[in-house]
């Protein structure tokens, strides 16, 4: 485990931000914290940051007991973030690696394998108020990850990404963690969780309220719901409940102690059968039905 | 602690390769050097003649009477009504009409000229005539001309100040309130200037959300003292090249003049006997003459030493202060309702700091130069009249516990503050903000 949180909780004044979260996140893997708005994400973040103190509970990085030498081994990009506008980008990457401790010629050698990576070498030199949105994000992300940390944590990274530079995007994290990198990725859209993550942490009201390996927990929302596509008139058939049909369309449930096998059986005597898939829940529906269900 | 350092260096070289940082750096220097050398300069002029016509049927003046450098007196015997619509055309600046009862109407004299006469040009011919007049009247009077020249008496004297152990040094008042004075209002601006530099840097850091990627990777207390520490050693680089810029500009000026001044007195030496003696003079009598006495007569190391002090201790307790309204608010705006709190210390020191030049060892001035808020300007005007050591050791001692009080205070709002949006802060939410866990 990379990272360990162990009954972490933090009040505010006026409400509880987290109600004894545990999490155990896994070295090199993605994982997904999702959560409505509200749900204490941020505060979660801000506590492994050291943005913030826990009220109670500890963290574990890599081992040890988190304290302040960490945050060198994390990179954290926020979901409010921004530069010195009045900075150019090469001094201002300059200025954020340093404070993540990397020593000057260090930082300039790493940076300018970005900048070529990325296609932007004659940036250096332009201020950040010249640089578009999508420039700006470009400059945001290096400083997040220049630093080569152990942990990377994005808050809603592709908020404001147009599609090509979320495409970059995707393919640079994916790159990271093939480095061995772990990702901590906090997200309410749910198509980059199925893309991107190995594991997942659903937050609400403050608690972790659903985790686990993704594919796992798919399975654990599964309604024993099959899709099928066929020739024929469908009737009624023993055991198996339409849930709903179209022309050539039907998704089926089967009921207790039906077999997959014994219910291909039962349909193939009435239609000719051409397709036959599990239905499995989109992390959609399965975000909707548990916020739902805890609120 | 040396992410302490990167922000520190951060916060200096942007500002100090900032144009305006140079621009006005080099010109305070200017200006000062301008307000010492200008009226050297008008003194060294050599001063354009007046052509004056005068009527004198009374024969109150003789021509000995009229030596002057500047004005050349002739007279006229065409009378007053004839001569005041041609002596313009006869290239004559003015037309000086004395009546012949001079001695019982005086108020009869008249000037005539083309243009408006200058106010000096005026003066001079009226003292010239009252003197004339009030020792034609003494003599009638019975006054004799000895009695008359042995009353002309001038008294300049010398103040001294006497230390407890009997040691003499001679003052001057009047150039311990200049540089009071000077010292004040340069506390006064540079407090009020860095201290709100300090707070828009906040505020810039705030609201362009660059703020939480800093503080994830320093702790919010470093990134305060960085910006605090960087913007102050901007203020005394600022202080250092003003220092060194004008003494530099001052001594190259008077070296000039010092040169000037020898050809000038070898060539106008027969016409104008005493021209080097007036421009000596006009070196005095500047503003910067006097400071320079001041200076000669009291501790400059220690009036130095002391400025530093005051300064940069004065600017961390305000500009911390600066800096906790500057994470409370989210524009410059907004931070107004807060900042007359700040700025009113400021400014009532200012105020105190007038009264303190008047009479520097009343109890007003001994409180003001003690209190945290008011001590760094008042203290700096009572200094150069000479302040007893305990007394600067407590004030400078009270000044460094101010600041940490109000460090301890500001940066306990401003963690809370800088991650705070869309909430508008209130005196009510900061104070509670004081006592949020970490």
């Amino acid at each position: 485990m990379l990272l360990s949180i162990r009954h972490l909780e933090k009040r505010y004044a006026d409400h509880v931000a987290l109600n004894d979260v545990s999490l155990e996140i896994p070295k090199g893997k993605i994982f997904g914290l999702l959560g409505p708005n509200g749900a204490g994400k941020t505060s979660l973040i801000r506590i492994i940051t050291q943005i913030t103190g826990p009220d109670a509970g500890e963290i574990y990085f890599d081992g040890e007991r988190l304290r302040l030498a960490h945050v060198d081994q994390i990179g954290y990009l926020p979901e409010e973030r921004g530069l010195y506008k009045k900075m150019k980008v090469g001094e201002q990457l300059l200025y954020l690696a340093q404070l993540k401790g990397m020593r000057k010629e260090e930082a300039i050698s790493k940076l300018k394998e970005w900048f070529i990576r990325l296609d932007i070498k004659e940036w250096w030199n332009k201020p950040v108020d010249d640089l578009s949105k999508g420039m700006q994000q470009k400059t945001q992300f290096i400083a997040t990850v220049v630093h080569e940390p152990k942990l990377l944590i994005l808050d809603e990274p592709f908020s404001g990404f147009d599609p090509i530079n979320a495409n970059m995007l995707k393919d640079e994290i994916l790159g990271i963690k093939e480095r061995g990198t772990t990702v901590l990725f906090s997200t309410h859209r749910m198509d980059s969780v199925e893309e991107l993550c190995d594991e997942i942490a659903l937050i609400n009201h403050a608690q972790v309220v659903l985790s686990g390996n993704k594919d796992e927990v798919q399975n654990r929302y599964k309604k024993n719901q099959f899709a099928i596509r066929f020739e024929g008139e469908l009737g009624s058939i023993p055991g198996i409940e339409v849930v709903s049909t179209q022309p050539g369309h039907a998704i089926l449930r089967f009921l207790e102690g039906l077999g997959t096998n014994e219910a291909i059986a039962n349909i193939i005597q009435h239609v000719r059968l051409l397709e036959f898939k599990e239905v499995i829940p989109s992390f959609n529906d399965i975000f909707i039905q548990v916020v739902s269900e805890t609120n | 602690m040396n992410k302490i350092l990167l922000v520190i260096q951060r916060e200096y070289v942007t500002r100090v390769l900032k144009k305006s940082f140079w621009i006005s750096s080099l010109l305070a220097p200017v200006l000062i050097t301008a307000i010492y050398a200008i009226p050297i300069w008008l003194a060294m002029k050599e001063k354009e003649q007046k052509q004056i016509a005068i009527f004198d049927p009374s024969h109150l003046l003789k021509s000995t009477d009229l030596q002057d450098k500047e004005l050349v007196f002739t007279f006229t015997n065409i009378p007053e009504q004839a001569y005041k619509k041609q002596f313009a055309k006869a290239g004559y600046d003015a037309f000086v009409s004395i009546p012949v009862d001079v001695l019982a109407n005086p108020k009869g004299v008249h000037i005539y000229s083309s243009k408006n006469i200058g106010l000096t040009l005026k003066e001079s011919v009226e003292r010239l005539i009252q003197n004339k007049v009030r020792q034609e009247l003494m003599f009638k009077a019975g006054i004799s001309e000895k009695i008359y020249e042995d009353t002309q008496v001038n008294i300049d004297s010398e103040t001294i100040t006497v230390s407890e152990n009997g040691g003499e040094t001679s003052s001057s008042s009047a150039g311990a309130m200049i540089l009071a004075g000077i010292m004040g209002l340069i506390l006064y601006v540079t407090l009020l200037l860095y201290g709100s530099q300090v707070m828009n840097g906040v505020i810039e850091e705030k609201s362009s959300r660059i703020i939480e990627v800093i503080i994830s990777s320093v702790k919010p207390y470093q990134l305060m003292l960085g910006k605090i520490i960087g913007v102050g050693l901007v203020g005394l680089t600022q202080f250092v090249l003003w220092i060194v810029l004008t003494i530099g500009l001052t001594q190259v000026t008077g070296k000039l003049y010092a040169s000037k001044t020898k050809a000038f007195t070898q060539m106008t030496q027969v016409e104008h006997g005493n021209a080097t003696d007036d421009v000596a003079k006009a070196m005095q009598d500047s503003p910067m003459g006097e400071v320079t006495k001041v200076l000669e007569s009291t501790n400059i190391p220690l009036i130095l030493v002391a400025f530093l002090f005051y300064f940069f201790v004065g600017y961390l307790l305000y500009s911390s202060l600066f800096a906790a309204i500057g994470s409370a608010v989210e524009s410059a705006t907004e931070a107004q309702q807060f900042t007359f709190i700040v700025m009113i210390p400021i400014i009532v020191s200012f105020l105190m700091a007038q009264y303190t030049m008047q009479d520097p060892d009343s109890t007003i001035a001994f409180w003001a130069s003690m209190i945290p808020f008011t001590s760094p300007i008042n203290m700096m005007v009572r200094l150069p009249y000479g302040v007893p050591m305990w007394e600067l050791a407590l004030s400078m001692g009270l000044l460094v516990c101010g600041f940490l009080a109000c460090s301890w205070i500001s940066a306990r709002i401003y963690r809370v503050g800088i991650l705070m949006y869309g909430k508008k802060a209130t005196w009510r939410e900061l104070s509670k903000w004081l006592f949020y866990k970490g």
